[in-house]
């Protein structure tokens, strides 16, 4: 079982790229779940999302504690918010910044990817709503879930001309982490 | 179709499977997203019911009850403070036999003011005479749901029930889940035809005064019931089960339970956390195995009698307190196990109060303490598992 | 920290939370527009915008960038700007 943590601001989307990974890996065969750090939502206030995806079914219902990957979609939480942890040492930290990892000075082992997703998603969305740029780093930097799959689950919740949009910021973030 | 969903989309999918005439709510958290879908389906034009947007919990079980004695399937679902406001009601309505449903999305009861799960609301409401099934899962929510109408309106029954569902953990939860086929829901659950309604042109009296001489026999009529409704919820479990494949047990259904020293008993969604836990015991040794209540009223006395005979360490854990007591399940269970010959030590655990996360290590840990007293040690037999001593 | 019977405390808490790191946008006043209606100062939800020395001037330390100042201003003396973080 591999274990997600999306840390976000209320608005930000954290809990709809958390549904969005559950979706895309049962796409791809597999189990998945989805929730929220349960709370009074209020925009801009730090927010946390959890995601599960296993080959067996999951019975598991507590919050997740060490979690294999972590999400970080604004990187002002990095302030307020120790967003590493808990993290496995052999897992990734995947953070929305135009900074290199190194100057973000993570207490972590596990391997730090820098993308500035505010940048693409105000390139193809014209908007500073990174969540589905994020999954598309998720998406390349990991390998937990296929690309065409993750487009699927995005036209769940998007058409027409924004879901072409989000399209292409997954795209290209998926490409940019890519090797 | 299985697809992931949010639970409380998939809920009210079930609710409109099972096509009810009225529905009547008042949102309140962690049970607004029900009735927000439900309120859409209906202006989707894909569910056609009367959808009474109320003033109050009180107003929403009350128009049930209207609604109900002309002979319409009637919903609602509520929770915490809402289904306390709707207390009167509760009694009335299993009073005069009504066969609602309501789905309760389990949440804590204030002060303090908390908006996230435990089962204080519905188990406080377990005297009320309202049938009370307890999911595991989304999955078993949704099921529940035919299932608890099935029960409701038999006409050897007639009593409303409650499907209670943990607030947030399930409602929120975005999982795999097998939506119901109408086709199937129509074959598992006939049209609702009550023998007497009211009707102007047949005139009867609802809500008769009835004085002493009658009353105790009114009630133990309703007492009755619930106790054969117990074979109808294992009937109703078993038809589901030929028409849909799907089974999770009767009154109560067990895991590991063959062989095990250390038995669990507990209701809810913290159940998949257990299994697992179980799972990882076993592989260390350790015999523990759990049994889990579906049907909390009517309480499945025999069931659990005969299913705890052989283990030698009962571990309760649930997510409520009866203040000035022990906890409900916890004194239900001694009660039901008293007059048997069963007399293997019987320890009583609260956690999750709140939204307070039961987590592996809580499972363990209690699994540890039982563990003990098993061996002989000297165990308190009810706490607060998760207590943060150093607030106190 | 102990707890207090009833879970009666001491008020003002919401001092304590800092919301303004919420924001995404924050208002700028233009003072020469600015005829001092106060209309900002009513709307705030946040009641964070006072006068300092004459001026409505909003506390950036609680501002969470909701944009309402900005939409009832009558005279358009306030702009909602992208903010570098």
């Amino acid at each position: 079982m591999k274990e997600i943590r999306f840390h976000g601001r209320g608005g930000q989307g954290a809990v709809t790229a958390a549904e969005m990974i559950a979706i895309a890996a049962y796409e791809d065969g597999r189990y998945s779940q989805a929730f929220p750090a349960f709370g009074v939502e209020r925009r801009g206030a730090p927010v946390m999302a959890f995601a599960r995806i296993a080959d067996d079914p999951i019975r598991i219902r507590s919050q997740i504690y060490e979690p294999d990957y972590v999400v970080v979609q604004d990187v002002t939480l990095l302030d307020v918010v120790d967003v590493a942890s808990g993290l496995k040492g052999t897992g990734k930290i995947i953070i929305n910044t135009d900074r290199q990892p190194s100057a973000l000075n993570l207490n972590t082992k596990a391997e730090v990817v820098a993308i500035d997703a505010t940048k693409i998603a105000m390139e193809t969305l014209g908007r500073p709503i990174v969540n589905t740029t994020m999954l598309g780093a998720f998406c390349g930097s990991t390998g937990e879930i296929k690309l065409e799959s993750l487009n699927k689950a995005l036209m769940t919740k998007f058409s027409g001309e924004l879901a072409n949009k989000n399209l292409l910021a997954i795209k290209t973030a998926f490409e940019r982490v890519s090797k | 179709m299985m697809k992931v969903i949010e639970g409380s989309h998939a809920v009210a999918h079930a609710v409109m499977c099972c096509r009810p005439d009225v529905i009547s709510a008042y949102p309140i958290t962690p049970q607004t997203h029900i009735v927000e879908h439900l309120s859409q389906l209906v202006a989707d034009g894909k569910l056609n019911t009367e959808f009474l947007t109320v003033d109050s919990e009180f107003s929403a079980l009350s128009s049930l009850v209207g609604a109900s004695v002309v002979g319409a399937r009637c919903y609602s679902s509520t929770t915490s403070q809402g289904l306390a406001l709707m207390w009167e009601v509760l009694y009335n309505s299993s009073g005069l036999r009504l066969p609602l449903v309501m789905t309760v999305a389990n949440r804590a009861l204030g002060a303090p003011l908390n908006i996230w799960n435990d089962q204080q609301d519905s188990v406080g409401a377990r005297d009320s005479g309202w049938i009370q099934l307890y999911a595991e899962n989304v999955q078993e929510a949704v099921d529940m749901t035919p299932q608890a109408y099935k029960i409701a309106e038999d006409p050897d029954i007639l009593l409303p029930v409650m499907v209670c569902m943990d607030g947030f953990i399930l409602t929120h939860v975005y999982e795999p889940v097998y939506l119901l086929e109408q086709d199937k829901v129509d074959s598992y659950l006939p049209p609702y035809r009550p023998a007497v309604v009211l009707d102007t042109a047949n005139p009867k009296t609802f809500g008769a005064f009835v004085d002493p001489s009658k009353f105790t026999e009114y009630r133990y009529m309703q007492w009755d019931a619930q106790i054969r409704a117990k074979q109808k919820i294992v009937d109703a479990a078993l038809d589901f089960q030929k028409i849909f494949g799907r089974y999770y047990g009767g009154l109560i259904d067990t895991y590991h339970a063959e062989d095990a020293e250390i038995m669990i008993v507990t209701m809810g969604s913290v159940i998949g956390t257990i299994r697992d836990c179980i799972d990882s015991m076993r592989a260390e040794g350790i015999k523990v195995g759990l049994t889990k209540i579906r049907s909390y009223r009517p309480f499945p006395a025999e069931a659990l009698q005969k299913a705890l005979k052989d283990a030698s360490v009962i571990a309760v854990i649930e997510k409520d307190t009866t203040v000035g007591n022990q906890s409900a399940l916890l004194t239900d269970l001694k009660a039901a196990l008293y007059n048997s010959k069963l007399r293997m030590p019987v320890l009583g655990f609260t956690a999750g109060l709140g939204g307070r996360d039961i987590t592996v290590t809580d499972i363990r840990k209690m699994v540890e303490i039982s563990s003990r007293a098993k061996d002989g040690v000297a165990e308190s037999d009810y706490q607060f598992l998760d207590l943060k001593k150093e607030l106190l | 920290m102990k707890l207090t019977i009833g879970a009666v405390v001491e008020p003002g808490s919401t001092m304590v939370t800092k919301t303004g790191a919420w924001r995404t946008f924050a208002p700028v006043v233009d003072h020469k527009k600015c005829i001092k209606c106060s209309l900002c100062e009513i709307y705030c939800p946040e009641a964070c915008i006072h006068q300092v020395e004459g001026l409505f001037v909003p506390d950036l330390d609680y501002c969470k960038g909701c944009g309402i100042c900005s939409h009832e201003c009558p005279r358009k003396a306030i702009t909602m700007i992208l903010e570098e973080k």
